[in-house]
Protein backbone atom coordinates (compact mmCIF):
# COMPACT_ATOMS: atom_id res chain seq x y z
CA UNK A 1 0.00 0.00 0.00
CA UNK A 2 1.63 3.20 -1.10
CA UNK A 3 0.67 6.50 0.93
CA UNK A 4 2.11 9.71 1.11
CA UNK A 5 2.51 12.02 4.53
CA UNK A 6 3.20 16.21 3.83
CA UNK A 7 4.16 18.33 6.50
CA UNK A 8 4.24 21.99 5.77
CA UNK A 9 4.18 24.81 8.31
CA UNK A 10 1.80 26.15 10.04
CA UNK A 11 0.50 29.38 9.19
CA UNK A 12 2.06 32.05 11.00
CA UNK A 13 5.13 30.28 11.66
CA UNK A 14 8.16 32.46 9.53
CA UNK A 15 9.75 30.47 7.40
CA UNK A 16 12.71 32.09 5.68
CA UNK A 17 13.76 29.16 3.12
CA UNK A 18 10.19 29.54 1.51
CA UNK A 19 10.69 33.53 1.20
CA UNK A 20 14.27 32.72 0.17
CA UNK A 21 12.38 30.47 -2.58
CA UNK A 22 9.98 33.71 -3.24
CA UNK A 23 12.65 35.89 -3.72
CA UNK A 24 14.30 33.31 -6.22
CA UNK A 25 11.41 32.85 -8.40
CA UNK A 26 10.41 36.42 -8.55
CA UNK A 27 14.23 37.39 -9.90
CA UNK A 28 13.68 34.61 -12.52
CA UNK A 29 10.80 36.47 -14.20
CA UNK A 30 8.53 33.74 -12.34
CA UNK A 31 4.85 36.13 -12.78
CA UNK A 32 2.05 36.02 -10.10
CA UNK A 33 4.12 34.33 -7.18
CA UNK A 34 2.39 36.21 -4.55
CA UNK A 35 3.91 33.84 -1.55
CA UNK A 36 6.12 30.79 -1.14
CA UNK A 37 5.69 28.48 1.85
CA UNK A 38 8.22 24.93 1.62
CA UNK A 39 7.16 21.78 3.12
CA UNK A 40 8.03 18.04 3.36
CA UNK A 41 6.58 15.14 1.10
CA UNK A 42 7.36 11.30 2.91
CA UNK A 43 6.14 8.70 -0.18
CA UNK A 44 5.75 5.55 2.53
CA UNK A 45 4.79 1.76 1.63
CA UNK A 46 3.22 -0.33 3.90
CA UNK A 47 2.90 -3.98 4.55
CA UNK A 48 -0.86 -2.85 5.51
CA UNK A 49 -3.77 -3.68 3.70
CA UNK A 50 -6.43 -2.58 5.54
CA UNK A 51 -6.48 1.20 4.82
CA UNK A 52 -7.42 2.26 8.64
CA UNK A 53 -5.04 0.52 10.08
CA UNK A 54 -2.41 1.95 7.29
CA UNK A 55 -3.68 5.85 8.40
CA UNK A 56 -3.22 4.90 11.78
CA UNK A 57 -0.02 3.96 11.33
CA UNK A 58 1.00 7.04 9.37
CA UNK A 59 -0.45 9.36 11.82
CA UNK A 60 1.57 7.67 14.35
CA UNK A 61 4.11 7.82 12.54
CA UNK A 62 3.58 11.54 11.99
CA UNK A 63 3.17 12.16 15.38
CA UNK A 64 5.56 10.53 16.52
CA UNK A 65 8.53 11.83 14.41
CA UNK A 66 8.01 13.31 10.78
CA UNK A 67 6.18 16.80 12.11
CA UNK A 68 6.79 18.72 14.96
CA UNK A 69 3.50 19.46 16.03
CA UNK A 70 4.64 22.75 17.96
CA UNK A 71 5.14 24.48 14.03
CA UNK A 72 4.22 22.08 11.87
CA UNK A 73 0.60 20.66 10.44
CA UNK A 74 0.29 17.19 8.73
CA UNK A 75 -1.54 15.44 5.68
CA UNK A 76 -1.99 11.70 5.31
CA UNK A 77 -3.19 10.07 2.43
CA UNK A 78 -2.96 6.52 1.30
CA UNK A 79 -2.93 6.28 -2.50
CA UNK A 80 -3.07 2.82 -3.11
CA UNK B 1 30.65 16.33 39.96
CA UNK B 2 30.03 13.31 37.92
CA UNK B 3 29.46 14.10 34.22
CA UNK B 4 28.10 12.12 31.28
CA UNK B 5 28.23 13.25 27.81
CA UNK B 6 25.80 11.64 25.37
CA UNK B 7 27.17 10.40 22.10
CA UNK B 8 25.07 10.58 18.98
CA UNK B 9 26.46 9.57 15.56
CA UNK B 10 27.14 13.29 13.94
CA UNK B 11 28.05 14.75 17.14
CA UNK B 12 31.22 16.67 16.99
CA UNK B 13 31.94 18.97 19.92
CA UNK B 14 31.50 16.04 22.86
CA UNK B 15 35.57 15.93 23.21
CA UNK B 16 35.38 19.89 23.48
CA UNK B 17 32.57 19.40 26.14
CA UNK B 18 34.06 16.22 28.47
CA UNK B 19 37.75 18.41 28.35
CA UNK B 20 35.66 21.80 29.70
CA UNK B 21 34.22 19.23 32.44
CA UNK B 22 37.10 17.70 33.40
CA UNK B 23 38.98 21.28 33.69
CA UNK B 24 36.42 22.68 35.65
CA UNK B 25 35.57 19.22 37.94
CA UNK B 26 38.61 17.49 37.85
CA UNK B 27 36.62 14.01 37.30
CA UNK B 28 36.79 12.21 34.52
CA UNK B 29 33.59 12.25 31.76
CA UNK B 30 31.69 9.03 31.27
CA UNK B 31 30.65 8.86 27.11
CA UNK B 32 27.57 7.39 26.29
CA UNK B 33 26.38 5.84 23.36
CA UNK B 34 23.16 6.93 22.22
CA UNK B 35 21.80 2.94 21.96
CA UNK B 36 22.20 2.56 25.97
CA UNK B 37 18.92 2.33 27.79
CA UNK B 38 20.58 3.62 31.48
CA UNK B 39 22.93 6.55 32.83
CA UNK B 40 26.29 5.53 34.52
CA UNK B 41 25.28 5.30 38.38
CA UNK B 42 25.79 8.58 40.05
CA UNK B 43 25.52 10.71 37.41
CA UNK B 44 25.33 14.57 38.54
CA UNK B 45 25.02 16.30 34.84
CA UNK B 46 24.12 14.85 31.84
CA UNK B 47 25.21 16.75 28.68
CA UNK B 48 24.17 16.88 25.58
CA UNK B 49 26.67 18.32 23.19
CA UNK B 50 26.72 19.87 19.77
CA UNK B 51 27.68 18.62 16.36
CA UNK B 52 25.29 17.49 13.66
CA UNK B 53 23.32 14.22 14.75
CA UNK B 54 22.52 12.03 12.15
CA UNK B 55 23.36 14.92 9.52
CA UNK B 56 20.46 16.79 10.95
CA UNK B 57 18.18 15.09 8.83
CA UNK B 58 14.36 15.52 9.17
CA UNK B 59 14.87 18.62 11.38
CA UNK B 60 17.92 18.99 13.73
CA UNK B 61 17.85 17.06 16.57
CA UNK B 62 14.88 15.20 15.31
CA UNK B 63 16.22 11.36 15.20
CA UNK B 64 18.54 11.65 18.24
CA UNK B 65 15.30 12.62 20.41
CA UNK B 66 14.31 9.30 20.18
CA UNK B 67 17.26 7.86 20.75
CA UNK B 68 17.29 4.73 23.46
CA UNK B 69 19.19 6.81 25.36
CA UNK B 70 16.90 9.90 25.75
CA UNK B 71 14.17 7.89 27.65
CA UNK B 72 16.82 7.38 30.40
CA UNK B 73 17.81 11.22 30.25
CA UNK B 74 13.60 11.92 30.35
CA UNK B 75 13.95 9.98 34.20
CA UNK B 76 17.16 11.97 35.15
CA UNK B 77 15.29 14.69 34.53
CA UNK B 78 12.14 14.03 36.01
CA UNK B 79 14.09 13.13 39.12
CA UNK B 80 15.53 16.36 39.09
CA UNK B 81 18.79 15.70 38.00
CA UNK B 82 20.64 18.50 35.73
CA UNK B 83 20.56 18.14 32.42
CA UNK B 84 22.42 20.77 29.72
CA UNK B 85 22.01 21.06 26.06
CA UNK B 86 24.73 23.49 23.94
CA UNK B 87 23.54 23.73 20.35
CA UNK B 88 22.70 20.69 18.49
CA UNK B 89 22.25 19.80 22.32
CA UNK B 90 19.52 22.41 22.52
CA UNK B 91 17.95 21.15 19.65
CA UNK B 92 17.72 17.64 20.51
CA UNK B 93 16.34 18.78 24.21
CA UNK B 94 13.43 21.04 22.43
CA UNK B 95 12.57 18.13 20.13
CA UNK B 96 12.36 15.52 22.87
CA UNK B 97 9.69 17.71 24.57
CA UNK B 98 12.06 18.29 27.40
CA UNK B 99 12.29 21.74 26.57
CA UNK B 100 9.49 24.25 25.08
CA UNK B 101 9.37 25.90 21.72
CA UNK B 102 11.67 24.68 18.75
CA UNK B 103 14.97 26.31 16.92
CA UNK B 104 13.80 27.49 13.66
CA UNK B 105 16.42 28.38 10.38
CA UNK B 106 18.51 31.86 11.46
CA UNK B 107 16.28 34.42 9.85
CA UNK B 108 18.95 35.19 8.04
CA UNK B 109 19.28 31.99 6.34
CA UNK B 110 22.94 32.15 6.95
CA UNK B 111 25.38 29.72 9.04
CA UNK B 112 26.94 31.75 11.54
CA UNK B 113 30.03 31.07 12.75
CA UNK B 114 31.62 33.84 14.96
CA UNK B 115 31.65 35.29 18.60
CA UNK B 116 28.53 36.99 19.97
CA UNK B 117 27.49 38.26 23.67
CA UNK B 118 25.09 36.91 25.93
CA UNK B 119 23.32 38.45 28.97
CA UNK B 120 23.35 36.49 32.05
CA UNK B 121 19.73 37.77 33.36
CA UNK B 122 20.15 36.10 36.69
CA UNK B 123 22.77 33.82 38.85
CA UNK B 124 20.51 31.99 41.64
CA UNK B 125 20.46 29.04 39.46
CA UNK B 126 22.89 25.92 39.09
CA UNK B 127 23.72 27.10 35.74
CA UNK B 128 24.75 30.59 35.87
CA UNK B 129 25.34 30.81 39.23
CA UNK B 130 29.05 31.37 38.03
CA UNK B 131 28.13 34.76 36.85
CA UNK B 132 26.60 37.76 38.63
CA UNK B 133 23.33 38.85 37.20
CA UNK B 134 23.26 41.08 34.33
CA UNK B 135 26.91 39.83 33.10
CA UNK B 136 28.08 40.46 29.74
CA UNK B 137 30.02 36.86 28.42
CA UNK B 138 31.43 36.31 25.42
CA UNK B 139 30.96 33.28 23.21
CA UNK B 140 31.33 31.51 20.14
CA UNK B 141 28.19 30.36 18.25
CA UNK B 142 28.03 27.92 15.27
CA UNK B 143 24.81 27.29 13.97
CA UNK B 144 22.40 27.42 10.78
CA UNK B 145 18.84 26.85 13.42
CA UNK B 146 19.24 29.09 16.22
CA UNK B 147 16.17 30.89 15.83
CA UNK B 148 14.24 30.06 18.83
CA UNK B 149 11.05 30.17 18.35
CA UNK B 150 7.52 29.52 21.03
CA UNK B 151 3.94 30.29 20.71
CA UNK B 152 3.01 33.63 22.39
CA UNK B 153 1.61 31.70 25.71
CA UNK B 154 5.18 29.90 26.17
CA UNK B 155 7.42 32.84 25.51
CA UNK B 156 5.36 34.81 27.56
CA UNK B 157 5.49 32.06 30.95
CA UNK B 158 9.32 31.53 30.26
CA UNK B 159 9.69 35.62 30.80
CA UNK B 160 6.97 35.10 33.60
CA UNK B 161 8.89 32.71 35.44
CA UNK B 162 12.57 33.74 34.57
CA UNK B 163 13.11 31.12 32.83
CA UNK B 164 15.46 32.88 30.14
CA UNK B 165 18.93 32.37 31.85
CA UNK B 166 21.16 34.16 28.80
CA UNK B 167 19.85 36.62 26.13
CA UNK B 168 21.79 37.90 23.06
CA UNK B 169 23.13 41.36 23.60
CA UNK B 170 25.47 43.92 22.22
CA UNK B 171 29.03 43.80 23.82
CA UNK B 172 27.79 47.00 26.25
CA UNK B 173 24.92 44.58 27.06
CA UNK B 174 22.07 46.09 25.15
CA UNK B 175 19.69 43.61 24.03
CA UNK B 176 18.57 44.39 20.41
CA UNK B 177 18.15 43.84 17.35
CA UNK B 178 21.15 44.33 16.10
CA UNK B 179 22.70 41.82 18.44
CA UNK B 180 19.86 39.11 17.54
CA UNK B 181 22.15 37.81 14.76
CA UNK B 182 19.89 34.66 14.11
CA UNK B 183 16.36 36.48 14.63
CA UNK B 184 15.15 34.47 17.82
CA UNK B 185 11.99 35.64 20.16
CA UNK B 186 12.96 37.64 22.43
CA UNK B 187 17.12 37.17 21.65
CA UNK B 188 17.02 34.34 23.53
CA UNK B 189 20.35 31.84 23.82
CA UNK B 190 19.13 29.54 26.54
CA UNK B 191 16.10 28.50 28.52
CA UNK B 192 15.82 26.18 31.36
CA UNK B 193 12.47 23.70 31.72
CA UNK B 194 10.08 24.88 34.65
CA UNK B 195 11.54 22.78 37.27
CA UNK B 196 14.84 24.72 36.33
CA UNK B 197 16.97 21.67 36.20
CA UNK B 198 17.31 21.23 32.04
CA UNK B 199 18.87 24.13 30.52
CA UNK B 200 19.34 24.57 26.54
CA UNK B 201 21.19 27.35 24.89
CA UNK B 202 22.92 27.68 21.37
CA UNK B 203 26.53 28.89 22.18
CA UNK B 204 29.02 27.33 23.00
CA UNK B 205 30.74 28.09 26.79
CA UNK B 206 32.83 24.83 26.53
CA UNK B 207 34.82 26.51 23.67
CA UNK B 208 35.70 29.27 25.89
CA UNK B 209 37.10 28.01 28.84
CA UNK B 210 41.09 28.37 28.23
CA UNK B 211 43.48 30.98 27.82
CA UNK B 212 44.08 29.47 24.53
CA UNK B 213 41.02 29.75 23.23
CA UNK B 214 41.22 33.27 23.58
CA UNK B 215 38.56 33.66 26.50
CA UNK B 216 37.48 32.39 29.78
CA UNK B 217 34.01 33.58 29.76
CA UNK B 218 32.02 30.14 29.58
CA UNK B 219 33.92 28.85 32.24
CA UNK B 220 31.78 30.42 35.06
CA UNK B 221 28.59 27.90 33.71
CA UNK B 222 30.78 24.85 34.85
CA UNK B 223 32.24 26.17 37.61
CA UNK B 224 29.27 27.37 38.86
CA UNK B 225 27.92 23.65 38.26
CA UNK B 226 31.05 22.18 39.95
CA UNK B 227 29.65 24.55 43.14
CA UNK B 228 26.12 23.40 43.14
CA UNK B 229 27.78 20.09 43.52
CA UNK B 230 30.27 20.71 46.27
CA UNK B 231 27.65 22.75 48.06
CA UNK B 232 25.26 19.76 48.25
CA UNK B 233 27.79 17.51 49.10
Amino acid sequence: MKARVTVTLKSGILDPQGKAIEGALKSLGVDGVASVRQGKVFDIELAATDKAKAEAALKAAADKLLANTVIENYRVEVLS
Amino acid sequence: MKSAVLVFPGINRERDMARALKLASGNETAMVWHAETALPKGTDLVVVPGGFSYGDYLRCGAIAARAPVMDAVRDFAASGGLVLGVCNGFQILCESGLLPGVLMRNAGLKFVCRDVHMKVERSDTPFTRGYNAGQVIRVPVAHGEGNYEADEETLKRLEGDGRVLYRYCSAEGVVDEASNFNGAAHSIAGIVNERGNVLGMMPHPENHVEEIMGCTDGRGLFAGLVQQFEKAA
